[in-house]
């Protein structure tokens, strides 16, 4: 078509000027997609997973599975019923099912993943506008809903041996098992912990960092969960800033509060702090877009956290200190815009 | 001088798409039998014409002026005959008025063409006028008259002219080719300017990825004591005037303000060559060089085109498409070119070069909803929110687009091609700053 162009007669050049696009520029676009960011997530997600299904046997698996096909399902079906397009292809829902079950003892009867992303995709999710637009994370919020309905399955934790039917979370044990009014708590999940404190062992601190205590599903395993979370800040997908503010004020707090420094390497290591910090606190959608929002968010739910877990009636402390700092987001954003370049001083 | 790190915060990596066209020696278009020239591809007041339909001129002869200080006169580009003096869209997307003249092929120069003598003997008065008379705007985009840059107000006090150098829009390559084959003539440029200004100092700054150019440069250069070449980090947009300020002399142009009020002068790298030709040759702006480059070309070249030259004939020298039918055609590079709708439109001043894009490259991509990852913000030059911006702008909402300061955004599209969900960013917030504009005319 190369010499067309010029000696064309007029009505072809008119069908190219139809042809020619027009619009603002840019006319590139960077090779970054949402489905690529949410499938870099489920990559950094897959070393905890597989470890947990080591530590905790064939019940986590199932409890993921079942996770994420509910979790899909909800997306899919809620959707078609608001008469939007269906968007379980890019992968979000994959994630939130992913994390709802990390947040679950290996012993959680097959129905309550089921509960959990009901809610955390048609309530939390979808209701608010979908991805994006949830000003909560939908897992956490899940996890929230699911202690206070079904406080004994959600705080009845095993150990990663067959054999031990209930054991104590360590967060338990420094709560309950070391303090003699432990079992006057007033909540039934701190009841149940209580009880299995009473009495039990902290495990070692090289257990706790490969993931081999009592705990939720997904959150026990420290190295694996720090691999997948370097992996995401190699690829840039979130921002060290939300993890490292977080953990950073969550030990100084709980020095402040005068934990024993003896027990703060179990404070960091065990519990939901590292799943929380790295993979919940940097959702998108509930955390700031501005850089020093994010410190902000970091240092706000580390001093919550280290307040709930001292002071609180609760063991652990992670999830209500990220939700409620969900809710503080448009403030903070707010309050923490960027000077842009130039500013008149 | 900061002599490290040179770059600056936010920004984008963007493949840079240059290979195509940047080891190719410039070479001279065909000469066009009709060109069309625009009176009115500057920055500020349009130009009167000068001639009418009839009337013989020859290279280099004034057709077009204005009587304005912020103006400046066009040149004819062939020899031959005005044809008709008419309306017509120019890439710039404007519709403006064109002199039409039919070459006669002789390309018979002007009598008023000649060299002005040396650099010594030309007071700087003399210099501005000579850049003046020659027609010379910023042939990087914004197409302002260079002798307005030249001549601030005596309250501002200058120090050092800074040549951009950065090119740092992908496939473009005529400023590279420019800095390798001719790095004499930029340096003289540059010395024009820094005479014509009055200062003594002159810095030249170099995207990393042209190291032929910076050793060019250098050596060009080694004899300058006031002329220094300073490498930059790749990354775009390098060349933003305000972003090349702060990087190389550690100075934020105040929100609003212009390079002057931080005591610098930026001149690309085509205009400064045009002032060198100027002071030189006397030779006024007529011609310039053009990257025609792309997917969507046979055979990419750099070419000196001539001012008025139809996009059209210049393709056909390149050519013509690759299979398949274009699917895009911009003036410009890719991030912040003009997309155009049709090919007869004459090459202007500011044309640095003609991208053109396959229909596989220019479908747009699908929307996703924005999903809050920041990524927008991470990029902007300028610190801006684009999210909130472009929230606000799709909402009508300008006046909160406003305080948010939409009108410092640049344009430079690293929002937009950042994002994940490729979300329109700059094109609704190029939207909030037009409708901020008309409302701010309107109360004035
Ligand atoms: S880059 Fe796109 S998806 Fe990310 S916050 Fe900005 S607009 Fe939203
Ligand atoms: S908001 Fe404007 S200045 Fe900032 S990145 Fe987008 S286009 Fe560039």
């Amino acid at each position: 078509m190369d010499s067309r162009v010029a000696s064309a007669p007029r009505a072809e050049e008119v069908a190219l000027e139809n042809m020619l696009l027009v619009s603002s520029s840019p006319h590139i676009r960077s090779n970054e997609s949402v489905q690529r960011i949410m499938l870099d997530v489920i990559i950094a997600l897959t070393p905890a997973i597989i470890g947990s299904v080591y530590f905790f046997g064939i019940n986590a698996l199932k409890l993921i599975l079942i996770s994420i096909a509910s979790s899909m399902f909800f997306e899919a079906i809620i959707q078609k019923l608001f008469g939007k397009p269906i968007t379980i292809d890019d992968f979000s829902a994959i994630i939130t099912g992913i994390l709802i079950a990390f947040n679950l003892p290996a012993s959680a009867p097959w129905w309550l993943p089921i509960m959990g992303s009901a809610f955390a995709i048609i309530v939390v999710k979808q209701f608010f506008g979908g991805l994006g637009s949830n000003f909560m994370n939908p897992a956490l919020a899940a996890r929230a809903m699911l202690l206070t309905s079904w406080p004994i399955h959600m705080s009845t934790f095993t150990g990663t041996r067959p054999d031990v039917m209930s054991a104590a979370t360590p967060l338990a044990i420094m709560k309950f098992g070391m303090s003699a009014d432990g079992t006057a708590s007033a909540t039934v999940e701190s009841a149940t912990s209580a009880s299995q404190a009473a009495g039990a062992e902290l495990p070692t601190l090289w257990n706790l960092f490969i993931g081999n205590n009592p705990g939720a599903i997904g959150e026990t395993s420290i190295l694996l969960l720090l691999i997948g979370a370097a992996y995401l800040i190699i690829r840039q997908v979130i921002d060290w800033k939300i993890p490292v503010a977080y953990i950073g004020s969550t030990l100084a707090m709980l020095m402040i509060l005068g934990v024993e420094s003896q027990f703060i390497p179990y404070h960091i290591l065990s519990g939901g702090l590292i799943l929380g910090a790295f993979y919940m606190a940097t959702d998108y959608a509930s955390s700031p877009v501005t850089s020093k929002g994010r410190i902000v968010f970091g240092i706000g739910a580390g001093i919550l956290t280290a307040i709930i877990r001292v002071n609180g009636g609760y063991p652990e402390g992670v999830s209500y200190s990220i939700l409620l700092m969900n809710i503080t987001v448009p403030l903070i954003e707010k309050l923490t815009a960027p000077k842009k370049f130039g500013e008149v001083k | 001088m900061k002599l490290k790190d040179l770059t600056f915060r936010g920004g984008v990596a963007v493949s840079d798409n240059k290979g195509l066209t940047k080891d190719l020696l410039i070479e001279p278009a065909e000469d066009p039998s009709m060109v069309m020239i625009a009176l009115h591809q500057h920055t500020g007041a349009p130009c009167e014409a000068v001639v009418q339909a009839g009337d013989e001129v020859k290279v280099g002869q004034v057709i077009g002026q204005s009587q304005a200080f912020v103006s400046a006169p066009v040149h004819s580009s062939v020899s031959g005959t005005v044809k008709e003096i008419v309306s017509m869209a120019i890439p710039t997307g404007l519709t403006v008025e064109c002199v039409v003249i039919e070459s006669d092929g002789k390309n018979t120069m002007d009598e008023s063409i000649k060299p002005n003598g040396g650099l010594e003997d030309l007071s700087p008065e003399e210099l501005i006028e000579i850049i003046k008379e020659a027609g010379i705007t910023g042939m990087g985009g914004a197409g302002f008259p260079a002798h307005v840059k030249f001549s601030p107000p005596a309250e501002k006090k200058i120090d050092t002219i800074l040549i951009n150098g950065a090119e740092c829009e992908p496939y473009l390559t005529a400023d590279h080719r420019l800095m390798v084959e001719e790095p004499d003539k930029i340096v003289f440029g540059l010395k024009v300017i820094m005479k014509a200004v009055g200062v003594d100092k002159g810095v030249i700054g170099v995207e990393v990825n042209k190291p032929d150019a910076i050793k060019a440069l250098k050596e060009a250069s080694r004899d300058e004591e006031n002329i220094s070449i300073v490498p930059l980090k790749v990354k775009y947009p390098q060349g933003d005037e305000k972003r090349l300020i702060d990087v190389i002399l550690g100075r934020q142009v105040p929100s609003g303000g212009l390079p002057m009020d931080v005591g610098a002068v930026v001149s690309n790298i085509s205009t400064t060559r045009a002032i060198a030709e100027a002071v030189m040759d006397g030779k006024p702006l007529y011609e310039r060089v053009v990257t025609i480059t792309g997917q969507g070309v046979k055979n990419p070249r750099n070419l000196v085109v001539k001012v008025g030259t139809p996009f059209k004939d210049i393709i056909e020298q390149c050519g013509g498409f690759n299979e398949g039918s274009p699917g895009k055609i911009l003036m410009g590079g890719p991030m912040m070119g003009i997309s155009q709708y049709s090919i007869d439109v004459p090459v202007i001043k500011g044309t640095g070069g003609i991208l053109v894009m396959t229909e596989e490259e220019a479908k747009p991509e699908p929307l996703q909803p924005c999903i809050r990852c920041g990524k927008c913000l991470e990029v902007c030059p300028v610190y801006l929110q684009p999210i909130y911006l472009s929230n606000y702008a799709l909402k009508g909402d300008f006046d909160k687009a406003e305080a948010l300061h939409a009108l410092d955004c640049v344009e430079c599209g690293a929002c937009s091609y950042q994002c994940p969900s490729k979300r329109p960013l700059v094109e609704s917030i190029r939207l909030a700053k037009r409708e901020i504009i008309a409302k701010r005319n309107k109360t004035n």
